[in-house]
């Protein structure tokens, strides 16, 4: 995996709660092979229209918004089903962050493990940056992982939290499944004595 | 994160999660050992992602598979999927799995069904182990007393490799349901009131504990129906404590232990339930006795209501936010708000799932079809949750009674219940399931869902409109 360090790129608003991975990711769309190109699918039903044809409403659809790198969404982003396939669309999509007051925890766990940043902030600063992305839209914000703070297109700044692990696994470019098979000596030990336990 | 608590009366949650511990890092993330991985045929990235590094699966006796979410109910053909990269699904799963030496319960298997049906019927869930799956209904099997989650593909790969997953250890709440449910009244309505009552996001990062009269008083099944909607509040495992009804549903099931091996699994599982006294990071209470059958009106499992309601107007909802999406899953739903939901027709009804789709929701399906007639309007769906409960409904002779009232009596899959294997239904449609999501598109671009319990379904079928099942039962 590529080390993340830092992202500074546009942002557009989601601005509705509780979008599901089914919005993300439509199910229909599951079987698709995974080869870099899903980002076609990503919000398909809301980004086209039933014939195929983009819905101009749409916010990704909207200069400037159709460049954003970054989201900014609702409380409970990627609720709903475990498919990865909601990540890896935002992904080849070229999605880098989502900010949100809070995510689905599978999705959450998905997307640290794809390199597309999780990023929680209280309700209240998630909502002045949709505001401020309403009226201003086209600036730019920026994430410093190393420092856990990201830098509004207003100039302020706000602390937010990666879980450790996996941001040191983020910033360095460590393969979890890597270091677990570094430590199968543990496991198999550990398997010895719970084999015996319940035996 | 909570700390755990060493000493004192401890949790099921606690008990489980400290005797799969292998590695606990400083800052928190834990190596769980994976007693149980259970995996369907929407794993070939998976698959691929172990053979480029060059890994193999680390235990495959400890893996058991199943094609059920891209499998066809009208058939058990495999040549007949007439979409390629549907059937590659399928077919990757038999042969990734017959490669590695996993367990696979294939579309002419008698034991093949959806994943989490299955893993209870044969015996391969059980009280004190960790169980995953890449699926988040996972949450199914902590009925019997396990702790069981759905992780995502990358997880899944690791799971694969290493038999093992880390985890933050995640916070414990306990429902606590209270008095008796109304006859009428099943675990279907019970998690639907409980997900209306904390929210779709109300027990994240939350494993939930069920407790109290109402939830030991369930069948095993009833516990099922339970524990698979946990992740619609939010939790990625729920579970209960295992008892009598535990090990009667368990003893005999084909890989279940057997003899001494069994006396002593039981002595195991008799220490699991939480110890009195143990703390629990968050309780709810819900008083059952005064919970209704339930039907969903909008986009979110949130969103449900006792069948003799009305659908709500969101000019009374204060906060703006809850109201812009009220007005949105109206618009999507075709709904006013103010109707009664008695007065609302139905286009499809679909039976099945891993939430209901077992032999006592097929039965209660059909004690409420016998005699009657699927409304001229509707097109029905009875779509077993497994080969094995299709055929004790066959030998009890509820598919006749089925077939007879107008409905389709099909092959055990997912179905529609998220149609990735193409049984959707048509925009506009307006379908009545007995599955677990009602978000928008869930069964087809433009469908719109209503979730409830299987007696209400047939309910619905044959009315061809919203129906209290108790006034059908009584027959009024
Ligand atoms: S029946 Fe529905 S919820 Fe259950 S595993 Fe299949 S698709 Fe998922």
């Amino acid at each position: 995996m590529e080390p993340i360090t830092r992202i500074v790129a546009g942002a557009a608003p989601i601005d509705r709660p509780n979008v599901d991975t089914d919005q993300v990711i439509p199910a229909r769309f599951l079987h698709k092979p995974r080869d870099g190109t899903l980002g076609r699918y990503l919000f398909h039903d809301l980004r086209f229209g039933p014939d195929g044809v983009p819905n101009p409403d749409f916010v990704l659809n909207r200069p400037p918004f159709d460049g954003a790198r970054i989201l900014v969404a609702e409380q409970n982003f990627g609720c709903g089903s475990s498919r990865e396939n909601a990540v890896w669309a935002l992904h080849d999509y070229g999605i880098q962050a989502v900010l949100a007051p809070s995510f689905g925890d599978i999705f959450r766990s998905n997307s640290l493990k794809n390199g597309l940043l999780p990023i929680m902030l209280p309700p209240e600063v998630i909502h002045g940056l949709l505001a401020q992305l309403a009226e201003t839209p086209g600036g730019t914000i920026a994430i410093d992982l190393e420092a856990e703070l990201v830098t509004l297109q207003d100039g302020t700044s706000h602390r937010f939290e990666i879980d450790p692990f996996m941001r040191d696994c983020l910033l360095n470019g460590i393969d979890e499944l890597d270091y677990t098979l570094s430590q199968m000596e543990q496991v198999e030990s550990f398997e010895h004595r719970y084999g015996r336990r319940n035996a | 994160m909570s700390t755990e608590s060493q000493v004192g009366p401890r949790t099921m949650f606690d008990k489980i999660w400290s005797e799969h511990r292998i590695i606990e890092r400083d800052d928190g993330q834990t190596l769980l050992y994976v007693d149980r991985h259970l995996i369907h045929d929407g794993y070939a990235p998976a698959f691929d992602s172990l053979e480029e590094r060059g890994l193999k699966p680390r235990a495959p006796e400890h893996i058991f598979g199943t094609p059920d979410h891209y499998v066809p109910t009208d058939t058990r053909e495999l040549a007949e999927i007439p979409d390629p990269e549907r059937r590659f699904m399928v077919e990757s799963l038999m042969h990734r799995a017959a490669a590695a030496d996993i367990t696979v319960f294939g579309l002419q298997d008698r034991r093949q069904g959806i994943v989490h049906v299955i893993g209870p019927e044969q015996g391969i869930s059980q009280p004190g182990l960790i169980l995953v799956c890449g699926d988040s209904h996972t949450s199914t099997h902590g009925a019997l007393g396990a702790l069981a989650f759905g992780i995502g593909m990358t997880e899944v790969t690791h799971v694969l490799a290493t038999r093992t997953l880390w985890q933050r250890r995640p916070r414990v709440m306990r429902v606590l349901a209270d008095g008796a449910l109304a006859v009428g009244v099943t675990a279907k309505d019970l998690i639907l009131t409980i997900i209306a009552t904390i929210g779709t996001a109300g027990a994240t990062g939350h494993v939930i504990e069920y407790a109290g009269p109402a939830v030991t008083a369930l069948t095993m099944e009833g516990r099922l129906t339970l524990c698979n909607m946990s992740i619609e509040a939010g939790a990625r495992a729920g579970m209960v404590a295992p008892d009598e009804v535990t090990f009667a549903y368990l003893a005999g099931r084909p890989y279940a232990p057997t003899g001494r091996d069994w006396d002593q699994a039981l002595a195991r599982w008799r220490a699991l339930p939480s110890d009195p006294g143990a703390r629990f990071d968050r309780e709810v209470v819900i008083d059952a006795s005064r919970i209704a059958p339930m039907v969903t009106w909008g986009t979110s499992p949130q969103d449900a209501i006792p069948i003799d309601g009305q659908v709500p107007d969101p000019d009374a909802e204060p906060d703006i936010e809850r109201r812009q999406g009220m007005v949105r899953a109206l618009a999507y739903m075709g709904l006013a708000p103010g109707m009664a939901l008695t007065d609302i027709a139905v286009d499809r009804v679909f039976i099945g799932s891993c939430t209901n789709g077992r032999i006592e929701d097929l039965r209660a399906a059909a004690a409420i079809a016998a005699g009657r007639k699927v409304g001229p309007e509707v097109e029905a769906w009875v779509v077993p949750g497994s080969r094995p409960v299709k055929e004790q409904a066959e030998a009890e002779g509820l598919d006749r009674i089925f077939k007879a009232a107008g409905f389709q009596w099909r092959e055990a899959g997912c179905s529609m219940c998220l149609g990735t294997n193409g049984e959707v239904g048509r925009p506009g449609q307006r379908c009545v399931s007995t599955s677990n999501r009602n978000f928008v598109g869930r069964q087809g671009q433009g469908v719109r869902t209503h979730l409830v319990g299987p007696a209400m379904a047939a309910a619905a079928a044959v009315t061809g409109r919203f129906a209290d099942v108790r006034r059908l039962v009584a027959g009024a």
